[in-house]
């Protein structure tokens, strides 16, 4: 079967010092291909362990992750990453970023030509082609590295807290970029964010994570990234079925981190 | 409401008005970049340091021995310009310091460099010249003249060899730094595009370390010519440093005096030439 597969998979990470941190703990999760995945929870409850399994980074202590039936045991072209931030090469410019896996792979350089300047259309940054990165601002950064990743056309596209680092009004308009283009290419999408808003808005399926040990909490299955193809953002995030939801993770969440601060200072 | 004067725009290039940016700040002590540049004070200085100079010598307050008047050294300035030292012209004596600078620091980074990715790359290359690196690190050069005499006399190469022992320290922990600084994410990014190890070390690490290289090239043009100099005074017969040397056997201060003020000259526009070549070649630097 095609998409990803987490098969129980657990991390113990050792501390230098002794002592264990169980970050994931029999994690199990079949994403299907072309599906859009947000995964939500609270700080430490082990999102970026999971997603780094995925991309290859981490070796699970326990378990597999199989996409398209192989075994991933490193990372690859085929699983496509956008980080946080501070991830371009602030060496090169704009265009060269875009450029750079199909440069490593050694495509011709005219097609790759011709889709990096499409991809920077896409993400409206034509203008912006020349200049090195560091000139731009953190949003349009962050689209750069959205074309990057998409210039390598890989399967599935993973995403950690791409755009937590931006003020509310580009992260809104950037969750628009982030639909169309899952919408256009028809990529496999796992998305971890802090914003709830944000997971409920772009997954199809929603995650919530709950810490110590590092599991999956309850997983919901949502029509909103549908919706947002067709009605406007703000009209999807102000219906009632929206702000349900919200408020139901939200409560979620907040009690998980009521127990974390119980027991850190009992 | 009543407008401060402003200050003229010559009070400023002096650096005793403040200029716009310092203008708004209302803190200003404990602000380096409210403090003024004090041009003014800069000139006063070395005007007043020059008449000092005249004034001396025109009145013959210091003897020529410890410090020459002036027109003494202007005439000899011309001398050492039109005929040299020693059968040797000036430019000689500069161009073969230089030159002793330039080869040490090449061969320092050509081994430095490589030496420094291997140890910052492989647990191997790091556990077989950590000590060595570490223990070398704090010796200064100088100390090294007289091993280096031993063994290969006072020609050429031992100089040459002494300022490349002198460099490849310097740059030897600048690129290992360089490659231990790069940012993860930045190496994780390289591995999902598709990149190759080698591809990740020539367009990743490799670009990530030549800030922190640079710095180590600096660095080292610095102390290979404050080492050239000292080297040259123990033992040579060509360079700017023996020829303070040999002007001072001869009690010729004005001599030494112009060369002392030429290997600063020469070091300023060692660090100037450095600075410039890093602003164009390295212009991301510090932007990650
Ligand atoms: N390399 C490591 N060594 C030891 N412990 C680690 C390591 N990486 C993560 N952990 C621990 O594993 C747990 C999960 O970490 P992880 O970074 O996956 O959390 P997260 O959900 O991404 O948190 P956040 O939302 O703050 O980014 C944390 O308790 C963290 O302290
Ligand atoms: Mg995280």
């Amino acid at each position: 079967m095609t998409g990803i597969i987490i098969d129980t998979v657990s991390m113990v990470f050792t501390l230098p010092g002794g002592g264990e941190v169980h970050a994931l703990n029999n994690v199990s999760l079949d994403i299907k291909e072309g599906e859009l995945v947000s995964v939500l929870g609270p700080s430490g409850c082990g999102k970026t362990t999971l997603l780094n399994i995925v991309a290859g980074f981490l070796a699970p202590t326990s378990g597999e992750v199989r996409l398209n039936n192989h075994v991933v045991k490193g990372p690859g072209s085929e699983r496509g990453m956008v980080f946080q931030q501070g991830a371009l090469f602030e060496w090169l410019t704009v265009e060269q970023n875009v450029a750079f896996g199909p440069n490593m792979a050694g495509k011709p350089k005219a097609e790759t030509a011709r889709k990096v300047e499409h991809l920077l259309d896409t993400v409206g940054l034509s203008d912006f082609g020349e200049k090195p990165v560091y000139q731009l601002s953190g949003g349009m950064q962050q689209r750069v590295a959205l074309a990057r990743c998409l210039a390598n056309d890989p399967d599935v596209i993973l995403m950690d807290e791409p755009l937590g680092a931006l003020d509310a009004l580009t992260r809104e308009k950037m969750q628009g970029l982030v639909l169309k283009l899952w919408k256009e290419t028809g990529k496999t999408i796992i998305l971890i964010t802090h914003s709830v808003e944000e997971a409920l808005f772009l997954g199809e399926k929603l995650i919530v994570m709950a810490p110590r040990p590092g599991r999956i909490e309850k997983i919901y299955e949502l029509p909103f990234a549908e919706q947002g193809m067709t009605m406007s953002p703000r009209d999807v995030k102000a219906s009632v079925d929206f702000v349900e939801k919200r408020e139901e993770i939200l409560s979620m969440i907040w009690e998980m981190e009521e127990e974390i601060m119980g027991q850190a200072t009992a | 409401m009543k407008d401060k004067k402003q200050p003229s725009d010559v009070a400023i290039w002096l650096g005793i008005a403040d200029n716009t940016f310092t203008r708004q700040k209302t803190v200003k002590f404990g602000d380096a970049s409210a403090v003024n540049s004090g041009r003014f004070y800069s000139i006063l200085i070395v005007f007043a340091l020059g008449a000092l100079w005249v004034l001396s010598s025109v009145m013959g307050l210091v003897e020529p021995f410890f410090w020459p008047t002036i027109g003494g050294t202007w005439d000899r300035l011309y001398l050492l310009v039109t005929e040299g030292f020693r059968n040797t012209s000036l430019w000689e004596h500069i161009g073969i310091s230089v030159y002793r600078v330039i080869s040490g620091v090449l061969y320092g980074s050509l081994v430095g460099i490589p030496l420094g990715f291997a140890m910052g790359l492989s647990s191997t290359a790091r556990g077989l010249f950590d000590p060595i690196v570490e223990f070398m690190r704090p010796i200064p050069p100088l100390a090294l003249i007289p091993l280096i005499i031993l063994w290969f006399g006072i020609d050429e190469v031992a100089k040459i060899f002494l300022l490349f022992l002198a460099s490849l320290f310097i740059m030897t922990i600048a690129a290992r730094s360089g490659v231990s600084s790069v940012r993860i994410s930045k190496v994780h990014a390289a591995y999902s595009l598709g990149a190759s190890k080698l591809q990740i070390l020539r367009h990743v690490i490799l670009p990530n370390a030549l800030p922190e290289i640079f710095t180590g090239l600096r660095t080292s043009m610095g102390v290979c010519w404050g080492t050239v100099v000292a080297a040259e005074l123990v033992a040579a017969d060509k360079g700017v440093g023996s020829m303070i040397m040999i002007a001072k056997n001869f009690l010729q201060t004005d001599t030494v005096v112009i060369g002392i003020i030429i290997i600063g000259v020469i070091g300023y526009a060692i660090e100037m030439l450095m600075r410039f070549l890093e602003r164009r070649l390295i212009p991301w630097k510090g932007k990650g």
